[in-house]
């Protein structure tokens, strides 16, 4: 529980990430980054602030600062099932009602959670909180909340963007949050299967790191990985960065241990693939906390690769971007990542570039923008930027690498440098730091993401950035809102898409309801354009209303059915997803 | 956007200026050299008319028919891509800027010799311009004349708009050098009928697809089909609403813009033409010969015109909530669909709703208030009754919301005796009597079918004029009928009667499927306020002073009436068993000449077949 606590602190309560990193405008207007746990940590980023003031009208006077603490008497007074509570102490499982443990674990990372929390607003949160420290924990806390009828929510990492944290408004039961963080230990690895034993609440960068004190990896790098957990994954479908290589967390898992109301489920042996009737591990990834909570996952380990090597190609145009991408993707030579940011987002990428630290630099700069706008003719209104990651041994990449930008050659792309391939990643760690930054001056915005066929990528990305500016545009936002898009990965058939989406909310009454019906917006887009409901976020409650016509009635009424039977009191009464 | 006002009357509409006015003060040569610079879709992608062509043949739609046709028929792939490229060839347009301006040189003279004005809304004009920079464009002018779509180029060129391009029938092909030069200046041929020619259709549907999503030039399309001879609305067909709509549906377009446009004349100059050929004289054949010979129009007073371009409706707003778009997803987009039941009717309420846009936006010259009540005397009038009449119907008209072009500041006297001069082939006036009549010198010899065939041509041609503002007494004039025939002031029997009455004429008046309540409530309404009747909540009761305003209301409904009594009776009491579809017109017109028109004709049989009155047998 120690571990626990000192988490809660180094963390943002109101915002993303750790509380010493984050983005502030300094005296003289110039932005930077604060702390000390990132490449972009402790730096200067001159252009910053002109391109957020271009971009959405801001301006540093008008700030819209956050509550600075959590206001404690704005918390609910919990409603304990005193019963349960003994029966748990008798139990020996750790727990806690302190309000600003509560609050902690009452959101996710959607922008309607954090606004409100920044106001101050705090809603329905668990009336108390759980730690089980091992698998039996959670087999007597299921038993206990079964006996005495206590809805329990699953809580891992606590980084969803689906609205599946939030308790549901109805539930008249005590609500009871399943902390898994304790269990957060390796139990064994096998060398000979390459696969390794982990409790369900370990955080992404810490199995990373401990598989690397052995000389292995997952390899399975979401964006989140900082903060999420392993059974969060598992629970949400999710995508890894690199999984051209390692496969996404439906191809990792190799046995998964989950404590229902029914018991507990889990396949007899570890053979690598069955045919033994439908899956039941597709029952479980992607069930979003409803069925219960999984404890253990045996995964695939791989040997920490012996060379990695970024990159990235300039585009005259995202349509050649796209046609590049389709290409690698078809020849399936896709290096460990290859992302594809549009014309917004490579400019957004080059307001974040930190203070040069030579003249030579920036001159360097100056000649290699010359080069790809005067000599070779690219349009800086339209140029895009594919950034590249390749992992393997050292031969093999260079080849490999060779390959990717032969193909990339064909369709107008220039080698454009290991380093802004390398700051494309690192953008993906503070770009949710940057959202914090706008909300302190009147910006919100968030990102979600889809999957789509190849032939659909570009009018789908056209049209839902389209649609957002038009929506905002309808809906009285005074300016035209950041719309812009990547494309993150390649499948054989198909690619995801990510989207980002701010607008500076100045003179609207209500900021959050314009964002939720933009947003809203463009999730029809998506559909309509022959999107899917999503790729890797989940349902949650915010897609919910769509799960019908994304998976048939009778798609829905199977799910429904498990669920039946699995839990039929709503012990695992999140609300999620059906 | 679609939905126009409950109270018509309060529709706002553009002023006009005459665009005439500057061509008549300057060079008209240094202008058709003018510096033509359009303004241009933002996504454009620029293309010659022969890489536009390669695309059309590449595309994976033409590809994909190319290949189902050619497993269904035997031929080799090569062959029917062959075929597919012939027929591109002879369908597609070659514009050039050196055509157009020699068209806007002698369009120049020609209008200016034709027209007193040519009067257009700027205001629409700029919306166009807005428009077109925003999204693909398509141009659905209404259908009366000619005319009508080399005004629309020209009036383009004129603000510097882009071209249209323009999908012609067939027949302008014949004439030999007109025909290629209205090909340069943006003009592509289809075929009148090529109902189940799968290679026809997909070549034709995908170059102008390929051309609207490229943003290469605004589609420009008749949604009526063909001119109108009555100058009555024509049922839209939707088979082209469809290709333009489809790169929307399929998320190829974020949005297409319609443009409806409303083209409206003084004098129409088919005017006898159209009387001719619904009388059975066949349709001169399009030939250049024949234009020449018809220079003789030029030396004629056509009076204004005028062009209205609506405010642009977008296929976004209007598929809202009725177009599920994702019904494509689970098909490659390249692979032909019929569309759908509900897409079809779609289509069918969206062309209904564009041409009734068309419709309100259409200038009604005082001379159609005229004609209307000369129609309805066929023994004359005596100018002084004519003048007071007309001023009466003019208040209706408006009240009624007309888009009446009354000259301000004139005497009603004055604008009467203006018209009739214009009009003077169609009437004769004497000793203060006017009256329909032929003034043509009279031919020597004339038989009394002769005699009768020339006030025939008199008659349907000052019908076509009254036919202009039918759709404004339309509804009013269904209920004043529907009173008149119900026998009952009960709201419901009513309703019934005039529902019966509107179902009948739905092939012959612009009556949007499924709006049968709205009609009624709409034509309650305006009745009500005019105070001809009380609506009371089951009852609907005529007011005292209200009985002149329904009996010209049932009068102007009269003629149709009468003309659907004589093909009832005619199939009731002449036919034997097997009447062929050809010799029925001709059949009628022998019955009885008081339904002379075959547009009426036809419309009748429609309506008795759709009502399942008459039953078509295939021999």
């Amino acid at each position: 529980l120690h571990h626990q606590k000192s988490w809660q602190e180094i963390m943002k309560w109101n915002g993303w990430g750790y509380s010493d990193s984050r983005f502030l405008f300094n005296k003289k207007g110039q932005a930077e980054f604060t702390g000390k746990r990132y490449r972009l940590s402790g730096l200067i980023l001159p252009s910053l602030k002109d391109w957020f003031e271009g971009t959405f009208g801001a301006n540093l006077q008008h700030k819209s600062p956050a509550t600075p603490t959590v206001n404690l008497s704005a918390v609910a007074p919990p409603n304990l099932n005193e019963p349960f509570i003994e029966d748990l102490k008798a139990a020996g499982v750790a727990a806690s009602h302190d309000p600003e443990d509560r609050v902690f674990r009452a959101h996710g990372h959607c922008l309607h959670e954090i606004f409100a929390l920044r106001e101050g607003r705090i809603g329905r949160v668990p009336d108390m909180v759980v730690w089980p420290s091992c698998h039996s924990d959670v087999e007597k806390i299921v038993e206990l909340a079964c006996k005495h009828n206590v809805c329990l929510i699953p809580y891992g990492g606590g980084t969803s963007v689906s609205s599946a944290l939030e308790c549901p408004h109805e539930e008249t039961r005590s609500i009871v949050s399943l902390d898994t963080s304790q269990m957060n230990r390796i139990l064994w690895i096998d060398e000979k299967n390459l696969t390794a034993h982990v409790e369900a609440g370990i955080i992404g960068q810490d199995l990373e790191r401990q598989l690397n004190e052995h000389g292995y990896c997952t390899g399975h790098e979401p964006d989140s990985m900082e903060f999420s957990s392993l059974g969060g994954w598992v629970a949400t479908r999710a995508s890894g960065m690199k999984k051209n290589i390692y496969g996404n967390i439906e191809d990792l898992v190799v046995h998964i241990k989950m404590v229902t109301p029914r018991g507990v489920i889990e396949k007899s042996c570890l053979g690598p693939r069955m045919s033994t009737g439908p899956d039941i591990h597709h029952f479980i990834l992607g069930s979003e906390g409803t069925l219960g909570v999984v404890t253990e996952v045996t995964m695939k380990i791989r040997p920490i690769p012996e060379y990695q090597k970024y990159g990235s190609v300039v585009f005259p145009n995202f349509q050649q971007g796209v046609a590049c991408l389709r290409e690698v993707a078809r020849q399936r030579c896709a290096p460990a990542s290859i992302r594809l940011m549009d014309n917004e987002q490579f400019q957004f990428g080059h307001a974040l570039k930190p203070q040069v630290s030579s003249i030579f630099t920036s001159f360097l700069d100056g000649l290699k923008k010359f080069y790809i706008t005067k000599f070779k003719g690219f349009d800086p209104h339209h140029l895009c930027v594919a950034t590249l990651l390749f992992e393997g041994d050292r031969g093999k990449v260079l080849q490999h690498e060779k390959q990717v930008y032969d193909i990339a050659a064909k369709f107008g792309g220039l080698a454009a440098g290991e380093d802004n391939g390398q700051r494309g990643y690192m953008l993906t760690f503070v770009i949710a730091y940057l959202r914090d930054l706008g909300m302190d001056y009147y910006v919100i915005g968030e990102s979600f993401e889809t999957s789509v066929p190849w032939d659909r990528v570009l009018d789908l990305c056209r049209n839902v950035k389209e649609r957002i500016v038009r929506e905002c545009k309808e809906r009285g936002v005074q300016f035209p809102p950041l719309s812009t898009c990547r494309v993150t990965q390649t499948y054989d058939a198909g690619a995801c898409v990510y989207f980002y989406f701010a607008f500076n909310y100045r003179g609207l009454s209500d900021p959050v309801h314009v964002y939720e019906q933009v947003e809203h917006a463009a999730r029809e887009e998506i559909l309509a354009n022959g999107g899917s409901l999503s790729h890797h976020h989940g349902v949650g409650k915010l897609r919910k209303e769509w799960m019908k016509e994304s998976v048939s009635g009778v798609g829905l009424g199977m799910l429904k059915s498990v669920k039946e039977y699995v839990d039929p009191q709503n012990i695992f009464g999140n609300r999620n997803l059906l | 956007i679609l939905s126009y006002p409950r109270h018509p009357v309060l529709k706002k509409r553009d002023d006009f200026e005459d665009v005439l006015e500057e061509r008549r003060r300057s060079s008209d040569l240094r202008y058709a050299l003018r510096c033509y610079t359009p303004t241009l879709y933002k996504g454009l992608v620029p293309c010659k008319v022969s890489v536009l062509k390669s695309i059309v043949l590449q595309s994976d739609h033409l590809q994909c028919v190319i290949k189902q046709v050619s497993s269904e028929s035997g031929d080799s792939t090569e062959c029917v891509a062959e075929e597919a490229s012939l027929i591109l060839d002879e369908m597609a347009h070659r514009m050039q800027l050196s055509t157009v301006r020699f068209f806007v040189f002698t369009l120049s003279k020609a209008f200016k010799r034709l027209f007193r004005s040519v009067c257009v809304n700027e205001e629409g004009i700029q919306r166009l311009q807005q428009a077109v920079q925003e999204h693909p464009v398509v141009l659905l002018p209404s259908h009366r004349s000619y005319m009508d779509f080399l005004m629309m180029s020209y009036l383009l060129y004129m603000f510097d708009l882009p071209l249209p391009v323009i999908a012609a029938g067939m027949d302008f092909m014949s004439m030999k050098f007109i025909g290629e030069m209205l090909r340069m200046s943006g003009a592509f041929f289809i075929r009148r009928s090529f109902g189940g020619d799968k290679l026809y259709w997909a070549v034709f549907s995908e170059y102008v697809k390929t051309m609207l999503r490229k943003g290469y030039a605004p589609i420009e399309f008749f949604l009526e089909g063909t001119r109108s001879r009555t100058c009555k609305s024509l049922t839209p067909k939707t088979g082209l609403l469809n290709i333009v709509m489809e790169p929307f549906f399929k998320g190829e377009l974020f949005d297409v813009s319609l443009v409806p446009v409303s083209i409206s004349y003084e004098r129409v100059l088919e005017e006898s033409l159209y009387a001719r050929e619904l009388l059975g004289v066949p349709k001169p054949k399009e030939s250049t010969s024949g234009l020449l010979k018809a220079r003789r129009v030029l030396s004629e007073d056509y009076g204004s015109m005028h062009v209205y371009f609506g405010h642009p409706v977008s296929v976004r707003s209007l598929a809202e909530g009725k177009i599920k778009r994702s019904q494509y997803n689970l098909l490659p987009r390249y692979i032909p669909q019929k569309p759908s039941v509900d897409t079809h009717e779609f289509l069918n309420d969206a062309a209904f709703r564009l041409v009734r846009i068309q419709e309100e936006n259409m200038v009604l010259k005082p001379w159609v208030l005229i004609a209307t009540l000369l129609l309805q005397n066929p023994d004359g009038m005596d100018l002084s009754s004519l003048t007071e009449q007309t001023d009466w119907l003019r208040h209706l008209a408006l009240a009624f919301g007309a888009f009446l072009d009354w000259p301000d500041h004139e005497a009603c006297s004055e604008v009467i005796s203006c018209s009739l001069a214009l009009h003077r082939r169609l009437l004769s006036v004497s000793a203060g009597h006017v009256q329909l009549s032929v003034t043509d010198a009279p031919q020597v010899e004339t038989t009394p079918e002769e005699a009768v065939f020339q006030r025939a041509v008199v008659v349907l041609s000052c019908a076509s004029y009254r036919n202009q503002i039918l759709h404004v007494f339309l509804r009013p004039a269904l209920l004043a009928v529907a009173m008149q025939s119900a026998n009952s002031s009960r709201k419901d029997d009513i309703y019934n009667c005039f529902n019966f009455l509107r179902n009948m004429f739905s092939n012959e008046f612009i009556l949007c499927p499924g709006d049968s309540v709205q009609d009624f409530e709409e034509a309650c309404y305006l009745l009500m306020k005019r105070g001809v009747l009380q609506v009371l909540e089951h009852e609907i009761v005529m007011s005292a002073s209200g009985q002149s305003t329904l009996a010209f209301l049932c009068s102007v409904l009269d003629p149709f009436l009468q003309g659907y009594q004589v093909v009832c009776r005619y199939l009731c009491e002449e036919t034997n068993e097997n009447l062929t579809e050809k010799e029925f017109i001709p059949a009628v017109r022998s019955f009885c000449f008081v339904s002379l028109s075959s547009d009426l004709q036809k419309n009748a049989l429609a309506a008795l077949l759709r009502l399942k009155a008459v039953r078509k047998v295939k021999v």
